[in-house]
């Protein structure tokens, strides 16, 4: 179960300290606790996280605007887009600019994907944290597949840098709508196939069924956001309850909120399960939906010139250089943006001192305060549920630690 | 919307006037300047007035404006849930002062106050167990903070010798390329150049 285990001087025999990590498989990640047991029972968690800390913050008050948004990929690895979205959100309400539609509708069908992406990830590992091996390989050809996706649109399968302030890069090449509408015609059987592997599945079941109860009480004290607040039956959705984007257009027998009934690991897996479908249909409808038009907004100083404009105009090609390397002023204020990521609220909250780079900028990670309730939840459970409760709280260290 | 933050700003700096410095509504958020010492009993008006039930905690964080006399801001964020509303409170502190730790109230304040002092050097008074959260074992220095270089003091590496990680004074091979986009050219002044001869001129006649 752990590296190392050692027996610490204590009176009582059935007492002892326990390292996990930081290099464990279930650690998911670079994460450090230090256990206080009672025989198999866990007295006492002393997470040490911070083991992948990169010091984005202080990254980002050094950079321009839009030399700050590749930061973003690499906090939740796992869905990078979304935490784009909520740098790009951020900056546009502070800018005080509006994004083109099409833009609106390709943001919100990536960022379904994303959620799909970390939902993919988080079961399959889930499962795996709970002795099942094959899931893992059925989850990651659906992942894959999107991932290919994230490359045709952006260049790059995982630090896509897509969203920009004011829009999305580059539109969408001709056939990839097509492509991306035949995968979400057979999804669905994609995950019937890996319900059947685990949904009913007696050890799954027996590891996951009332451990790592969350109550409301639990939700509202330790700041908890996403699925570990619609898993206790809470419908709360931020892209429901505080639309951003297009969200609001989406129609009710398209976009369900998913709620759960007991809090518990199983509940917020069925919960994650549910969502991707959800997800699945809300690409569908965007995909019927996508009007044409720009994708980046035209003609600001936010976005770069066309490369045919660049060749005849002189100011086009200024306007290409001083983008590039001095960038855009942000008009002076603070605002905070938050987007429903896969793993609950993620926020930006950006101070801007109207120069060019931000003057602070707080990266509020949902895993966050999950971790953070790590000792009250698995206090009183054994010490086999704690890679369960751990993989059910769908943790990235990216984003944690920063 | 905003109307309705307005009020609600109204509302809780009415009902806690001796802690309320200050509020605004900008960027469609409502932004209320609290007192340092009262933040706790503040939050807990929040947290139980049934016009605002803040529950949830979502964040606390530090801004450093080293130029000012009390230089940290501390920023907190919450949420209610039930009436799907935000505030930001924001206190001002500085090296010294503590401000009053909400771990009693929210216990998601435990991570969040260890990050803004590990970033910032900010202290919390009542928090349980005040301990570094983000950076290595050992180190020291604030690294948010203003004055505190990107590239900070020390930087590790592996020693083949000595079989351990050991940490030694950052060396650049290249100074760090800070651009400074806020002046069109380096040594710019206000005056104009030639102004200096009519003013000497003027001098002498």
């Amino acid at each position: 179960m752990a590296d190392s285990a050692y027996i610490s001087a204590s009176d009582d025999d059935r007492k002892f300290t326990l390292n996990f990590g930081p290099q464990h498989p279930a650690a998911h990640g670079v994460l450090r606790m230090i256990m206080d047991l009672d025989g198999e029972v866990v007295e006492r968690i002393d997470s040490h996280v911070g083991l992948l800390h990169r010091g984005t913050e202080k990254l980002l008050e050094y950079k321009t605007y839009l030399q700050g948004l590749p930061y973003f990929d690499r906090l939740d690895y796992v869905a990078p887009m979304n935490q784009e979205h909520a740098w790009c959100l951020a900056i546009e309400r502070l800018l005080g600019i509006e994004v083109p539609r099409r833009a609106k509708f390709i943001r919100v069908l990536y960022s379904e994907i994303g959620r799909i992406l970390s939902h993919m990830l988080n079961i399959t590992t889930q499962a795996m944290d709970c002795g099942a091996l094959a899931p893992i390989t059925w989850g990651f050809e659906e992942r894959e597949v999107l991932m290919g996706f994230y490359e045709r649109a952006s260049g790059s399968r995982m630090h896509s840098a897509y969203f920009r302030p004011g829009g999305v890069h580059q539109d969408l090449p001709p056939d990839l709508l097509d492509d991306i509408s035949y995968f979400c015609s057979r999804f669905p059987d994609a995950i019937a196939h890996i319900e059947g592997l685990i949904t009913e599945n007696r050890i799954f079941k027996q590891r996951n069924v009332d451990i790592g109860v969350v109550d409301e009480k639990m939700i509202m004290e330790w700041g908890f956001s996403g699925v570990m607040v619609r898993g206790s039956g809470l419908a709360w959705d931020l892209r429901r309850s505080q639309p951003y984007e297009i969200y609001d257009e989406i129609p009710g027998e398209v976009f369900k909120v998913v709620v759960g009934n007991n809090g518990d690991n199983y509940d917020r897996y069925v919960c994650r399960m549910e969502e991707m479908l959800v997800s699945n249909d809300i690409m569908k409808w965007c995909i019927e939906n996508m009007p044409e038009g720009e994708v980046l907004l035209a003609g600001s100083k936010v976005s770069p010139p066309r490369r045919g404009d660049m060749k005849r105009s002189m100011e086009a090609l200024i306007h290409h250089f001083k983008l590039y390397t001095e960038g855009f002023h942000v008009p002076e204020g603070e605002v905070y943006a938050c987007v429903e990521a896969p793993k609950g609220e993620f926020g930006v909250y950006l101070v801007s001192d109207g120069t060019n780079r931000p003057y602070r900028a707080k990266i509020r990670a949902p895993g966050y305060p999950h971790l953070a309730a790590m000792d009250h939840l698995c206090k009183g459970h054994m010490l086999a549920d704690v890679s369960a409760i751990l993989g059910s709280l769908d943790i990235v260290f990216g984003e944690i630690d920063r | 919307m905003i109307e309705a933050l307005k009020e609600l700003g109204e509302h809780i700096s009415d009902s806690c006037a001796d802690m309320v410095k200050s509020f605004h509504v900008s960027h469609g958020e409502l932004t209320l300047v609290a007192e340092r010492d009262s933040i706790l009993r503040l939050s807990k008006f929040l947290k139980d007035d049934n016009q605002c039930v803040f529950e949830t905690l979502i964040d606390i964080c530090g801004v450093d404006y080293p130029e000012r006399s009390q230089r940290f801001e501390v920023v907190y964020h919450f949420l209610s849930m039930r009436l799907n509303q935000r505030i930001r409170i924001k206190v001002f502190t500085d090296e010294a002062a503590a401000v009053p730790s909400l771990t009693g109230l929210h216990p998601s304040a435990d991570w969040f106050e260890r990050e803004a002092f590990d970033m910032y050097g900010i202290r919390f008074a009542g928090h349980p167990d005040m301990r570094r959260l983000l950076t290595d074992y050992g180190f020291e220095g604030y690294p948010l903070r203003k004055d505190f270089p990107l590239t900070g003091y020390t930087e590790v590496r592996y020693d083949d010798l000595e079989k351990r990680v050991v940490n030694e004074p950052v060396t650049l091979v290249q100074e760090y390329r800070n651009f400074d986009f806020l002046s069109p050219w380096e040594g710019m002044t206000k005056e104009l150049p030639g102004d200096e001869k009519a003013e000497s001129e003027a001098d002498n006649g």
